[in-house]
């Protein structure tokens, strides 16, 4: 009975795109609204990040990046490979969990596929992940890389992040309406999950971890890493980027099967919770 | 098919109402499980069909149920049983600009707004001078529409939904919105929308709008449908059933000296109902505890859903002593003067000065059923009258 549900929920959402864009272009235009520096706060905000997680892990605690391509080694650089996407997934996550409460009064008023407050949200996301992904490759002409031969794959391991954060958001913005505590318990992971995934630190100093079995006091953390679905797309991007190689493809493959279930499973829920949202919002 | 442009089927809904709501994670590992409530029909086996280019009306008492269909027709609300098959666009007034986007200008607020209606960019390219002219906020279409004043905020609300130029047009009261003159041109266009074939689906407590307007009533009472038929057969019963279960009659100021009673007379005769332009004796009595000085007595005339008609004061009696014990002051109407409907009088008790003190008030005090030989020249509130020449 899936099946043909599914296929009119995508129908549903294809008729109204016009909607969607004008929801997503709401969400740009208001975002920055009575800011004076408007758009460049976007830019300002990862900067400033980097700056900070910089000074912290490369020159006080003094992580060493691994060598990229030609010889490649800042600190910075590879981080951005990593905090861009994870910003990314922050956003649609801890701000898609919100979205259904937050848009109450036109859920309660007014008629429309109630996917397409998700859709938008992630869409918005999305815009901003792909210009702050632009800006990455124009700094990484800047020290001498080209990172223009890997724009299709990216965008390809973009689009299925996409689709990971799509589904995360859309079962947790139902779950929130019938229990707040889930925000809260969310913030709280998204923490944890941050420092759990090779973001700060490179993803070979937890395989080097007891002697290069990935162990420690017995728990095998690097084999945990491999199945942090966040590794499956941050890593691909820090490979062609930072390393210049072509990702593992045991990465693209999980990958795939992450952003395939995850939003099979979200939109799931979300089915399942959405017929009484306007009485329970 | 094509005749009917929708249909209900079947359609129940059921409402939580939640004792203690598990909104916590907490709460709900402490109770065991799941959260206590309890459930009730707020519609319940609901089967309509509402024919395609008529105007729909959906009468009932609070809580009969006739929002919560309005909201299943336009899918906010999904049925817990039955469906509801709508042929044709579907614009919904339930609350006016509820899209709209405060930081954002009321230029992109029409376009958001009309795109959620389900129009496509250049659709509204196409009306948006329409819109705005409509909503009269050419000077203001750039402001951010938090700068708005709430009336200007309502009016490009309305406007929108109403240039959405739906098949059908769903409205749950919010026909009184704006200044006059917007609410005549709001008028305007709904008769226009009736004249265009265009279907329209009305929730409303104002029955004389609803007889005016509709030309098919469904009659809701605890989420049943208790009557479907013409606009004025069903509203009529509907008003008859409200008449016979009367409100209690209410004293508003309970004090020395009380309105107890208030009898309409013909003949001599108590009665309940009375033809157009009849003459009638209006009985009101009072009790006093103690002798009471310089006060007024009135008869107040209002339709059933309350709106005042007209006062009848007994200043040509100077002021009045009464008590202590009980009385009745009789006024005489030459004619009757509403058209045919029901009527509400109250009886109330003033004490002259300045201010005039109103001290006691038997609202409710009878209800009287107006009838006329055949409707025709009865239409309205009032009987005109009038010699012609």
């Amino acid at each position: 009975m899936s099946g043909p549900k599914l296929v009119q929920e995508v129908r549903e959402v294809v008729a109204s795109r016009e909607l969607l864009v004008n929801f997503v272009r709401r969400e740009l235009r208001s975002k920055y609204k009575g800011t004076f520096l408007g758009w460049a706060w976007s830019l300002i905000n990862p900067l400033a990040t980097t700056l900070i997680y910089t000074a912290v892990f490369a020159v006080v605690m003094r992580v060493q990046p691994p060598v990229g391509v030609d010889g490649l080694t800042n600190y910075a650089l590879f981080l951005l490979c990593g905090l861009l996407p994870w910003n990314f997934l922050a956003v649609a996550v801890q701000g898609g969990q919100t979205v259904l409460l937050d848009n109450g009064n036109l859920i309660k008023k007014t008629y429309f596929p109630r996917r397409l407050l998700l859709l938008s949200h992630i869409g918005a996301g999305f815009v901003t992940f792909l210009v702050e992904m632009g800006v990455l490759v124009v700094v990484f002409a800047f020290f001498g890389v080209n990172a223009l031969p890997w724009i299709p794959l990216l965008l390809v391991i973009m689009v299925l992040f996409a689709a990971f954060g799509l589904g995360l958001a859309l079962a947790l913005s139902v779950a929130n309406v019938y229990f707040r505590d889930v925000a809260h318990f969310v913030g709280l992971f998204m923490q944890i999950w941050f420092y759990a995934t090779p973001i700060v630190y490179p993803l070979a100093l937890v395989q080097g971890l007891g002697g290069g079995t990935g162990r420690w006091n017995g728990i095998p953390l690097a084999d945990l890493a491999t199945l942090n679905p966040a590794v499956a797309f941050i890593e691909p991007i820090r490979d062609m980027f930072y390393d210049g190689t072509f990702p593992e493809p045991r990465y693209l493959l999980a990958a795939v099967g992450w952003a395939l279930l995850t939003l099979l499973v979200g939109n799931l829920v979300f089915r399942r919770l959405e017929p009484r949202l306007a009485e329970e919002l | 098919m094509a005749d009917v442009a929708i249909n209900v089927e079947d359609v129940s809904k059921r409402f939580r109402i939640y004792h203690e709501r598990n909104q916590s994670v907490k709460s709900a590992v402490m109770r065991r499980g799941r959260a206590r409530f309890e459930e009730f029909w707020a519609l319940r086996d609901v089967d309509l069909e509402i024919p395609y280019g008529k105007t729909y009306g959906l009468v009932g008492h609070n809580g009969s149920g006739k929002s919560t269909l309005l909201k299943c027709l336009a899918r906010i609300l999904v049925p817990d049983k039955g469906r509801v098959v709508a042929n044709g666009r579907i614009s919904a007034l339930l609350e006016l600009g509820a899209g709209f986007h405060p930081e954002l200008s009321g230029r992109d607020n029409v376009y958001l707004n009309g795109s959620i209606l389900g129009l496509s960019r250049r659709d509204i390219d196409a009306r948006f001078d329409d819109i705005v002219e409509f909503a009269g906020l050419e000077q203001f279409i750039d402001t951010p529409v938090k700068n708005y004043s709430s009336g200007m905020y309502v009016r490009l609300g309305f406007s929108v939904a109403i240039n959405v130029e739906p098949d059908i047009l769903l409205v749950d009261e919010v026909l009184a919105v704006g200044d006059e003159a917007f609410q005549r041109r709001s008028a305007a266009k709904f008769d226009q929308f009736r004249d265009e074939g265009r279907t329209i689906v009305v929730v409303s407590h104002a029955l004389g709008s609803v007889r005016n307007m509709c030309d098919e009533v469904a009659w809701l009472d605890h989420g049943r449908v208790l009557e479907v038929g013409p606009a004025d057969a069903v509203v009529g019963k509907y008003a008859d059933a409200t008449t016979q279960t009367p409100t209690e009659p209410a004293h508003v100021h309970p004090s020395d000296v009380r309105m107890t009673g208030l009898t309409a007379l013909v003949d001599g005769r108590p009665v309940q109902e009375l033809a157009v332009g009849s003459p009638i004796d209006l009985r009101l009595e009072w009790q006093a505890d103690r002798a009471v000085a310089g006060l007024l007595l009135a008869v107040q005339l209002r339709t059933s859903d309350g709106m005042l008609i007209g006062t009848a004061r007994s200043d040509a009696l100077g002021p009045l002593t009464l008590g202590p014990g009980t009385g009745a002051v009789d006024l005489h109407l030459e004619s009757w003067p509403t058209a045919a409907g029901t009527y509400v009088l109250d009886a109330v008790v003033l004490e002259q000065g300045e201010p005039e003190r109103e001290l006691d008030r038997l609202s409710d005090a009878a209800r009287l059923a107006v009838v006329a030989e055949g409707a025709r020249g009865h239409e309205g509130l009032i009987l005109l009258g009038g010699s012609w020449s």
